[in-house]
């Protein structure tokens, strides 16, 4: 069954091939979209199937299933192989499955769209790409799927090419996904080089080779600048994929995609390709005490800047957008402090609240018809309630309710940050917890709550079709029961001896990095009161946001909140322009390069001096003929004459 | 009768018969031109499969004496780097024959006739393995170069064609000089021969591994081939003629010299400088190393300002071309498989993005880019071909740009004699800068709404486009997957060379080949 794994990526991209090829003469939309949605779906059962087979046969080891060769020159031997392991078929789970349910819900959404088979021959090229970068057995393999996914979010972001999308140095969406793979890039220069130095360090690329000759030698590479060096590279590569400080910037921008690209590449699953990157490279970053304070320190940085921002923002994808720029931040922060596991279990049940989110969003949207701001609606669960109940339930999830999943997942994050990090990041994440509860429920309210802010008259709300809602409750029941994958111990316990059950699914790839963090850390406090308290302090948090937004925004007319926003204006504006981070890079950065190769290297230094040098070279040898050529007048009188002043010249000299 | 004297004469004997074509009789010019190039293509086809890539040395050799008195022969023969370059020349041709249906529109028997000439004698250069011979195919390539410049150009063509041939005449002549005095030092102060005198290259090659020219001589010698390479390839800052040339050359034109023409750098570099001075090589790896890294910088942030379409391509080849370079000076087996996998990618990528600038020039007669947007929507088709050519220039993993680049670094990165990241790192640099200028370009000319109206009515690709871009993009997407069919070919002899360049660094010390990682290194 095993050995099936080529099957998983094989199906979406044969998908790809037939859309994309095809897709122009089979010209009927439901027949697309099913080709590409079965795609998915054959594919998720494909792995379901491994990831059956693997709970009742444990693996003990990573099983690697061999495509062919892909590159070799020198000493460098690159395969195109897959490595099945719980990790990679947790990823490939989840990415199938919401893709899967995404690529349903798009077949309605996308409706009549000029360019529908293009749209799902993206979306299959990009669960091709998604699962390389998942079941990749290599760097450099999953570095393909990494810029492969980039590509489609690029060719996505840019959908609707010729539709303008406003932003800071932007008018086309296109240039929205310019931005995206540009910023990305910078990343991925983090990612190549890194991958050069595990090449001379290791002398290979292969996962289960580096992690063994990693542990095998963890004494000998502990805190080496090498390791540190290694890890920070990467870990560049992921601030671009998952969008965190200082490459944040492009993923609100990526928003002028269409809505289930947003949902499906923006939340649920390529952006949370940085956190599956360090889970693979856990044992390097386990070796370098710096880089994971790096890590933990901008995951935290990031939940605070993306959740104040979200505070703010009217637009409805937006919020979304920050959101999930915050939640990964949690989720980098977990990383940081050594809760691999935690941080895995938090890209799980984010796929799924999120998505929810996205999608949920994508149906109000379109009943809206194409309205975005949440200040022009209200009201909407009398027209939506089937998108009313998920998107509360999805609401529920984020912000921490117990027993919903993110409660689970986010409780842990906030745990290790206090256990195994310190209490100054678990204080921070918990007021970015608040936030999320309080923005979150300021967009339901203006959503759902209240008064029709819309022109009843023009626009009439109406419930999305069944192939759109049913992802959506689908993808309600799992954001409310996906959190029992993960019970902590103190709630568990009475039931089960190891109630985690992701846990324990997922021991066997973390532990020797745990081992090792362990052994370099001072002793964590593990006392279950603190754990008891501090579960009930998040719950706390979380209630006092949803009661703040409640308070503010049941008022009509929003009196506290525009009070607030004139009374801190400098710090209102600040949040609604996102800190002014796109400017600063636009002046400090993107417009010095431009500006002095344009006006200096070209103009400059490549038109007057190097041209200038081959030209006046030109000129003077043209010159110098010229010059010379007087000489030449062709009266050989003239010519006697010069003749015999040389000879008189000679003689003079050989004769004194 | 021997294979690659067929591929080497079919575009010669295809030129000269076109000379006796009614110059009117346009349509049987040009289907001969194209029928010679594809026959070509096809016999070369045959060197392709009989070619032993298990061995290192030169293949398919042919020898006869032509000035006997001074032992310079017609001698050719194939290794594995020449065989892909050869391929290469042999694959372009007739799509760029294909691409001169539309482009060329006048004097075309005169052209033709130049196009097979200029096939005939860049298959020369790169199998010659005399120095002689070699000299004269690297100049009679001039010639029809010079005219399709000067003759089928835009506007500044005249001014462009003459700088191109002053630039590369010049460095020409150092290297004739550096030829005969190489001929006349191994033939007569080495082996004493009664010509006195020898271009033969494999004869002088050895005799050099024997017994080299002293250092500081030598390096007089490395310098004039450089100059006139690097003059070709161009290397920054040799290379302002290259944008007037591209730029202002018809489009068939500039695909062939982005295609074949600079690999003619490249591989003089790596044939003759490498391979007969490697001490002066590895002396000047770090000078080259630089020039390489500036250039791929350079030429980057040159076309992110460009505001016309070809100079924009034209100059994404110097910052291509400095990674070949790079990958050449690194002495490793993988940056110099990467700098010869990515000749044959920037001759693909870029002769294909030439072409993609021809097509909306054919229908717009303006290379502006400000003059387009939004062409996605009236040229779906095109824009699909259009966006493969960029994205396999950016170098997307997948695509054979790719392959090329990531060898090329990988080899700085690790070359024990270059020593440094600093090379690959800066480079890496130039790779980021890379998408800003494409993604850059393209979203300018293809998206966006079409604003300008004269762009409403584009035709999308002809019959005749769409065959002469399909072959590229197979070989594109190839390469992306499977380079191994490729890297295979050249693997051995590149190892050979590299096994050679480092016993002249590294004498008698145990070779740095195959790895020894630093890990195990410190334990």
């Amino acid at each position: 069954m095993l050995d099936l794994v080529y099957l998983v990526p094989l199906i979406p991209l044969l998908g790809f091939l037939t859309i994309g090829l095809l897709g122009k003469a089979i010209k009927k939309e439901l027949v697309i979209g099913i080709i590409g949605s079965s795609a998915v779906g054959l594919s998720f059962l494909v792995t379901a199937l491994i990831f059956f087979d693997m709970l009742s046969n444990p693996l003990s080891k990573a099983h690697i299933v061999t495509i062919y060769q892909w590159f070799e020159a020198g000493g460098l031997n690159v395969s195109i192989s897959y490595q099945i392991d719980q990790l990679s078929i947790l990823f490939a789970l989840v990415v199938t499955g919401v893709g899967f349910l995404i690529h349903i819900y798009s077949i309605a959404y996308m409706k009549g769209d000029r360019s529908f088979y293009r749209f799902f021959a993206y979306l299959n090229l990009f669960i091709f790409m998604m699962l390389n970068l998942v079941l990749s057995s290599n760097f450099l393999l999953t570095f393909l799927g990494w810029e492969g996914v980039g590509l489609c979010s690029y060719l996505l972001i840019g959908f609707w090419y010729d539709r303008k999308f406003e932003g800071v140095r932007i008018k086309w969406t296109g240039d929205a996904g310019n931005k995206a793979f540009i910023v990305n890039r910078i990343g991925d220069f983090g990612f190549l080089i890194a991958m050069f130095l595990i090449y001379v360090t290791f002398n290979s690329l292969d996962y289960v080779q580096v992690v063994d000759a990693a542990s095998e030698s963890s004494k000998l590479l502990f805190g080496t600048g090498t390791i540190t060096a290694i890890t920070l590279l990467l870990f560049l590569g992921c601030t671009g994929k998952s969008a965190q400080l200082p490459l944040a910037v492009w993923l609100p921008d990526a928003m002028a995609g269409p809505t289930p690209v947003s949902a499906l590449i923006h939340a649920a699953t390529m952006v949370t390709a940085g956190v599956f990157l360090v889970a693979r490279s856990s044992i390097l970053f386990a070796l370098s005490p710096a880089a994971m304070t790096v890590v933990a320190v901008v995951g935290v940085a990031t939940a605070f800047f993306a959740a104040t921002i979200g505070i703010v923002q009217n637009d409805i994808k937006k919020v979304l957008a920050y959101s999930t720029v915050s939640q990964l931040g949690f989720m980098f922060a977990a990383l940081g402090v050594g809760a691999f596991t935690a941080g895995v279990f938090h890209v799980m049940t984010h796929a799924f609240f999120k998505g929810l989110l996205f999608l949920g969003a994508g149906a109000v949207i379109h009943g809206l018809h194409e309205e975005q701001n949440i200040k022009r609606m209200g009201n909407l669960r009398k027209y939506m309630p089937k998108t009313y109940i998920t998107f509360f339930i999805a609401t529920l999830a984020i912000s921490g309710i117990p027993f919903f999943s993110g409660f689970f997942s986010k409780d842990e994050i906030l745990w290790h940050s206090f256990s195994d990090g310190n209490s100054l990041l678990w204080l921070i994440l918990s007021i970015c917890a608040f936030f999320t509860a309080f923005y979150m429920f300021r967009l339901l309210y203006l959503v759902f709550f209240g008064k029709e802010r819309f022109n009843t008259r023009t626009v009439h709300p109406h419930e999305s079709p069944a192939s759109m809602t049913v992802p959506l409750i689908i993808l309600a029941a799992l954001s409310a029961l996906g959190g029992f994958l993960g019970v902590p111990e103190p709630l568990g316990a009475w039931f089960s001896d190891s109630p985690h059950l992701l846990h324990s699914w997922l021991a066997p790839l973390f532990q020797n990095s745990e081992i090792i963090i362990k052994n370099a850390g001072a002793e964590a406090s593990h006392s279950l009161t603190m754990e008891y308290l501090l579960i009930l302090i998040s719950v706390a948090v979380a209630i006092a946001g949803i009661m703040l937004a409640r308070k503010y925004y049941s008022d009509e007319n929003w009196t506290k909140p525009r009070q607030l926003a004139s009374t801190f204006k400098p710090i209102y504006s600040a949040l609604y322009h996102k800190y002014r981070l796109d400017e600063i890079y636009a002046y400090l950065v993107v417009d010095p390069i431009f500006n002095s190769s344009q006006k200096f290297l070209w103009r400059v230094f490549d038109m007057k001096f190097i041209d200038g040098i081959v030209n006046g070279t030109a000129k003077v040898t043209v010159q110098l003929g010229e010059y010379i050529r007087r000489f030449q007048f062709g009266l050989v009188q003239n010519y006697a004459l010069v003749m015999l002043a040389g000879i008189v010249l000679i003689l003079f000299f050989l004769l004194f | 009768m021997e294979t690659v004297l067929i591929t080497l004469f079919l575009p010669l004997l295809g030129s000269l018969l076109i000379l006796f074509f009614k110059r009117d009789n346009v349509k049987a010019i040009k289907y001969s031109a194209l029928g010679f190039s594809v026959l070509t293509f096809i016999v070369s086809l045959f060197l392709f499969f009989s070619f032993d890539s298990a061995n290192p040395d030169f293949q398919f050799r042919f020898e006869a004496i032509w000035i006997s008195q001074f032992d310079i022969g017609f001698r050719v023969g194939i290794d594995g780097m020449s065989l892909l370059l050869l391929m290469l020349t042999a694959f372009l041709s007739p799509i760029t024959v294909l691409s001169s249906f539309g482009a060329i529109q006048k004097r075309e028997k005169e052209y033709y006739v130049m196009i097979l000439l200029l096939e005939f004698a860049m298959i020369g250069v790169f199998i010659s393995l005399d120095l002689f011979l070699f000299y004269v195919f690297w100049e009679i390539i001039l010639i029809p170069m010079y005219f399709i410049i000067g003759i089928w150009g835009g506007k500044e063509r005249i001014y462009a064609a003459v700088k191109f041939f002053i630039f590369t005449v010049v460095g020409s002549l150092f290297m004739l000089v550096a030829i005969v005095w190489l001929g006349y030092y191994v033939g007569s102060t080495i082996l004493h021969s009664p010509a006195g005198f020898t271009s033969d290259l494999i004869l002088i090659r050895n005799t050099l591994f024997e017994s080299a020219i002293p250092l500081d001589i030598e390096k007089w010698i490395f310098l004039a081939f450089a100059l006139s390479f690097c003059i070709k390839v161009p290397v920054f800052p040799l290379h302002s003629w290259l944008p007037d040339a591209h730029t202002e050359a018809p489009t068939p034109g500039s695909v062939i010299l982005a295609g074949v023409l600079l690999k003619m750098g490249t591989y003089g570099l790596l044939r003759f400088n490498v391979e007969l001075f490697p001490a002066s090589s590895i002396e000047y790896s770090t000078l080259m190393s630089w020039l390489a890294v500036i250039g791929i910088i350079y030429g980057a942030l040159m076309a992110m300002v460009q505001t016309d379409f070809k100079r924009l391509v034209a100059y994404s080849s110097v910052s291509h071309l400095g990674f070949v370079v790079l990958g050449i000076f690194s002495f490793t087996a993988e940056g110099i498989q990467g700098g010869i996998i990515q000749m044959v990618n920037h001759g693909l990528s870029t002769g294909m993005l030439f072409m993609c600038v021809g097509v909306l020039y054919e229908r717009r007669h303006t290379r502006q880019i400000s003059e387009y947007g939004g062409i996605a929507r009236v040229m779906p088709n095109f824009a699909v071909f259009f966006a493969i050519a960029m994205l396999a220039s950016v170098g997307l993993p997948g695509l054979n740009g790719f392959v090329g680049e990531y060898l090329t670094l990988l080899g700085a990165f690790r070359s024990p004699i270059l020593d440094s990241y600093v090379f690959t790192i800066v480079a890496a640099i130039g790779v980021i800068f890379a998408a800003v200028y494409l993604l850059w370009m393209f979203q300018r000319v293809m998206f966006g709404a079409v604003e300008n109206p004269s762009n409403h009515t584009l035709k999308d690709l002809s019959k005749r486009e769409w065959l002469s871009f399909v072959p590229i993009v197979v070989f594109i997407v190839w390469i992306g997957i499977y380079p191994r069919t490729f890297l295979n070919i050249s693997e051995q002899s590149t190892r050979a060379l590299v096994n050679k360049v480092h016993q002249v660094k590294f004498k008698n010390q145990p070779l740095p080949f195959p790895d020894t990682p630093i890990l195990k290194g410190e334990e």
